[in-house]
């Protein structure tokens, strides 16, 4: 039997020369006429360490990262194929500490198995959970899924099974799941990762809602940023289908469900369900009021479920194991586990699935080891770019849906962006104003308008003109936003905005004329 | 081909993208896609083709055309540069990176170079914040980007 080399083919190893490095894997062997296989896995989400190459031995598998190309002639030398020591060798890779201490649920296969096979699939659990699902009646599995907790893992938190109930008890001919991969938030890449690490998981989780809603059409609306994602899960939709996971009689059950991509056109908005639902009906993609909820009305005004692609992920295991083995991880109303994204200024930045309740603090300092420039961690912005920054001193907060709330801010996608002590507040606040006008869909004004104008007032605060005016211009602003707008977007543009008001106040004082001019 | 022919040439490629993408659910972005993946942008001769064969009005069209930042009126560079500006690239410098780029390239956002080598656009995030400052060139993903990086893109695209 062909020894296994594993080289990620996801984006985030691709982007730092995965391609180049298997390319040369590739020449050395033929070279050396070696019975060896290059498997292009997804992400284990160790991006610090990528590319990450593993070799499958006896002991299990052990790691060696970050490989550059100029280093496959050395590694293999050294004995690559038995796990051989190496300066870059990280030991067996289950070992690693950023691994060892996750739990991975969700995330079970991602960076384990090869991507588009699904004897790997099966073999590490795959369709378990599907299997179950349709041995059992379309009530039970809602009931299955309320009673593990699951919530929205997209931002909102609001409770999957109920929203699936929602859309069973609708009157409708024609049901729709849609999967929401417009995973627009900076810092997060959750999504992209199941899409290219384990699409099998996303399909299955979609097939289920499909049964369970009585739904027989899906949708997967994504980005056009992602390029790589969009042609993983569209092979392993055709892969799905071939196997009878997908088509008029799911797994020989005589429910039909079938599904396809949708590629977005560059717009952050339409990560709003609503706005998300006018594009994939082919118009702008303009917020919708609410009600009729989507449940009810959705895409082409029949019930639909809209579900993040963790939350549609995280079901198979709900199905597999049972409500209960996954309720049992997390604290307070949140269950289950989080991937949480660490990104931006940091040192060991990647992918820690985690059950709630870890504090930031553990995250940003003890996991994520610091910013990546070696300075002091000065902020972080949780949730995306309609997420609150946070100050060391709230380091403490849990990562837990109401406790971020209560915090003035929220957990959103579950990204962390960290930021270094160079980072300039009024700045970033400035940029959460542009960036909202930018991305603005114009239906309703406090966004708007009332972006544009929150960009003027803070170069007014930033030249130092009426400072202490403008800044309860910009809170009464941030209300009107807030309180005023239709969607997430102008509603949670004041979390960053008066986090970084509020917690760094010093970076608010315009400079005195006399420093300025030195 | 004269401009008469071109239009001629623009809409019957068109008819032909409408035709086959019209039986989807909701077809409009897919055709628009298409007609991007066509001709690298989407021509003004496009929209009356695709207003009629799918029964909406050429405001209708030119309405979803303008809301999307990804369709173009005119084609692209040779090359083109997404560069993301979103706070995690920010947190490891992606501002400084994206001045110095933009001086190299002598070019603003959103600008194609006079000799068609480039087009520099701002992308607000491609997933690749764990290693940030990330960019896209024709597709391809580029992570880490430093001074030196940035040098030797813009010295390969201009190439």
């Amino acid at each position: 039997m062909s020894v296994k080399i594993y080289i990620p083919g996801d984006s985030g190893a691709l982007a730092v020369g995965a391609d180049k490095v298997a390319m040369r894997m590739a020449e050395a062997i033929s070279a050396r006429d070696l019975d060896v296989e290059i498997v292009r896995n997804g992400s284990r989400g160790l991006y610090w360490l990528e590319p990450m190459v593993e070799i499958e031995t006896a002991a299990g598998r052990v790691a060696y990262g970050p490989v550059k190309p100029s280093d496959v002639e050395g590694l293999l030398a050294a004995g690559l194929l038995e796990g051989g020591d190496h300066p870059l060798c990280l030991g067996t890779t289950a070992d690693i500490p950023y691994l060892k201490r996750q739990t991975r649920l969700t995330f079970a296969r991602c960076g384990i198995t090869d991507p588009l096979s699904l004897e790997d699939y099966r073999n590490h659990g795959g369709l378990a959970g599907l299997t179950n699902a349709v041995a059992m009646r379309p009530e039970a599995i809602v009931q299955q899924v309320t009673e593990s907790g699951l919530r929205g893992r997209g931002g909102a938190g609001f409770p999957t099974g109920i929203k699936w109930k929602t859309v069973l008890e609708a009157e409708g001919a024609q049901k729709y799941i849609v999967c929401n991969a417009d995973e627009g938030d900076s810092g997060t890449f959750a999504d992209r990762m199941i899409m290219e690490g384990d699409p099998f998981v996303l399909i299955e989780g979609m097939a289920i809602a499909g049964i369970a809603t009585g739904a027989t059409k899906g949708y997967l609306y994504t980005r056009s940023e992602y390029p790589h994602a969009i042609r993983m899960i569209t092979r392993a939709i055709e892969i799905a289908r071939q196997n009878n996971i997908l088509g008029p009689s799911v797994l020989g059950s005589g429910h039909a469900f079938d599904m396809e991509v949708r590629e977005g056109a560059g717009a952050y908005v339409c990560g709003e369900e609503t706005a998300l639902l006018e594009s994939l009906e082919g118009r702008r993609g303009v917020v919708r009021a609410k009600p009729p909820l989507p449940a009810h009305k959705g895409f082409l005004g029949r019930p639909t479920v809209v579900n993040n692609v963790i939350s549609l992920a995280s079901v198979p295991i709900i199905m597999d194991k049972g409500a209960d083995y996954y309720r049992d991880f997390g604290m307070g109303r949140s269950r289950g586990t989080i991937p949480v994204q660490i990104a931006g200024n940091v040192r060991y930045g990647g992918l820690f699935e985690a059950a709630f309740g870890m504090s930031l603090g553990e995250l940003v300092d003890d996991i994520g080891g610091g910013s990546a420039t070696g300075r002091p961690v000065k902020a972080v912005q949780v949730g995306g770019p309609l997420g609150a920054y946070f100050p060391r001193e709230m380091f403490d907060t849990p990562f837990d849906y109401e406790a971020f709330t209560a915090k003035g801010g929220l957990i959103g996608h579950a990204g962390i962006v960290v930021f270094d002590d160079t980072a300039d507040m009024l700045k970033q606040a400035r940029f959460a104003f542009e960036f909202c006008a930018i991305e603005s869909c114009g239906k309703c004004t406090p966004c708007r308008i009332g972006s544009t104008r929150g960009v003027e007032v803070i170069d007014q605060i930033a030249a130092g003109i009426e400072p202490e005016k403008q800044k309860e211009l910009v809170a009464d602003l941030c209300n009107t936003m807030k309180f005023g707008s239709l969607c997430a977007l102008g509603g949670f543009t004041p979390y960053p905005v008066m986090s970084a008001l509020t917690h760094f106040p010093e970076d608010f004082r315009p400079v005195p004329m006399s420093q300025a001019a030195e | 081909m004269d401009s008469c022919h071109m239009d001629a040439d623009i809409a019957s490629r068109t008819e032909a993208i409408v035709g086959r993408l019209k039986p989807l659910e909701g077809p409009l972005l897919p055709i628009l896609h298409d007609i991007q993946a066509e001709f690298g942008y989407v021509p003004q001769a496009s929209l009356p083709v695709i207003a009629h064969g799918l029964n909406l009005s050429r405001a209708e069209v030119h309405g979803v055309v303008s809301f999307y930042h990804d369709y173009r009126e005119t084609p692209a560079g040779r090359h083109v540069i997404k560069l993301c500006r979103a706070e995690a690239c920010q947190s490891m410098g992606g501002d400084a990176l994206a001045e110095r780029l933009l001086g190299l390239l002598g070019l603003d956002w959103h600008e194609t170079s006079a000799d068609g080598a480039v087009t520099i656009e701002p992308v607000y995030c491609l997933g690749l914040c764990a290693c940030a400052p990330a960019a896209m060139v024709d597709g391809e993903v580029i992570g880490r980007l430093d001074a030196d990086a940035v040098q030797d893109l813009a010295k390969a695209v201009r190439a």
